[in-house]
């Protein structure tokens, strides 16, 4: 067996045994790790495919900001997991009957007849040979895809306001500069004149605004 | 390493083999969607799992097909599913602040 061959091996059977792992961990700190193993195996197998830039893009984005937002929701909300399994037993046998289905049909549409190497008739962006395939991407990425590029964008970017407009709240009783406040004092609001008669103690009228 | 020449030393690991590793994620995701319904944070990581399957056959596909579209797509893919899972999580945790857990059983009452 060849190197790539032991290598593909290794990352498939750890990917499938982690996502095994992700839907029947009890804890669910362990369920989120067992996720980012999944998720660094299929890195691997991105880099056995030649897609480079995807492998690091999946550890660095995926990995590193969404399974670690994945951690800090599961660590914040202290979930009592116990009473949430409750189902799992009853819901077991319905959920493998379906996922049967699914993966027989997987099979039945990918698994008759190898891929013939014409099959794809003309590629619609050929792998160039002698670059790198970070430079291959943005060959094709900033030129002939910049639409989906600016697309993704702005996706990224609601999706950015969305979570801020969710989660953030003011809370009562904190004190913050509100600087159109503090600049719109008028002298009226800030000074008050007051007749003292002599020997007499100055009473304030109240909190200036 | 590029699809058209470097391929003569990995004929045994064909598209087959990936496609196999990617049906299996998929089918596990969905397994875990049916298995979990109770666990919100479960099912958007069997989501993620579904995700990242479907991500490792279009990058199978764009190395036996010689087209980096398949590799573009997933970028777009992964993006997308970036932004859901900040999206879903949000809205988890402000379920939870106003109920005081994550039982997605009344999570219709934020209908309307």
């Amino acid at each position: 067996m060849s190197l790539a061959a032991f290598f593909f091996y290794l990352f498939a059977c750890l990917t499938v045994l982690a996502g095994a792992m992700v839907i029947v961990a009890k804890n669910p700190v362990h369920a989120v790790l067992f996720l980012i193993l999944a998720f660094f195996n299929a890195a691997g197998l991105f880099v056995l495919l030649g897609a480079e830039f995807l492998a690091m893009l999946l550890v660095i984005v995926y990995v590193g900001a969404v399974a670690v937002l994945f951690l800090f929701v599961v660590m914040m909300l202290d979930v009592d997991f116990a009473e949430l399994r409750a189902g799992f037993i009853k819901n077991a046998p319905l959920g493998a009957i379906i996922g049967g289905i699914v993966a027989v049909e997987l099979v039945m549409v990918l698994g008759f007849g190898a891929l013939k190497p014409g099959l794809g008739g003309v590629a619609a962006s050929p792998i160039p040979a002698g670059v790198s395939n970070t430079e291959a991407i943005g060959r094709v990425l900033y030129t002939k895809y910049v639409y989906f590029f600016q697309g993704a964008g702005l996706i990224l970017l609601v999706a950015m306001i969305g979570a801020i407009v969710l989660t953030l709240r003011h809370k009562e009783g904190v004190r913050r500069q509100s600087v159109a406040q503090q600049v719109g004092r008028r002298p009226a609001d800030a000074i008050e004149v007051v007749k003292v008669a002599p020997g007499q103690a100055i009473v304030p009228s109240g909190e200036g605004s | 390493m590029t699809a058209a020449t470097g391929c003569e030393t990995m004929n045994e690991i064909g598209i087959g083999h990936y496609l196999t590793v990617a049906a299996a994620l998929f089918t596990l995701g969905m397994f875990g969607i049916f298995l979990n319904r109770k666990n919100v944070i479960v099912i958007l990581m069997s989501v993620e799992l579904m995700l990242l399957a479907v991500n490792i056959n279009l990058v199978a596909f764009s190395h036996f097909l010689g087209d980096l579209v398949g590799q573009v797509f997933a970028l777009f893919v992964l993006t997308v599913a970036a932004g859901e899972a900040a999206i879903g999580l949000a809205i988890v945790v402000v379920y939870f602040r106003n109920r005081g857990s994550i039982a997605v059983e009344d999570i219709n009452l934020m209908k309307g």
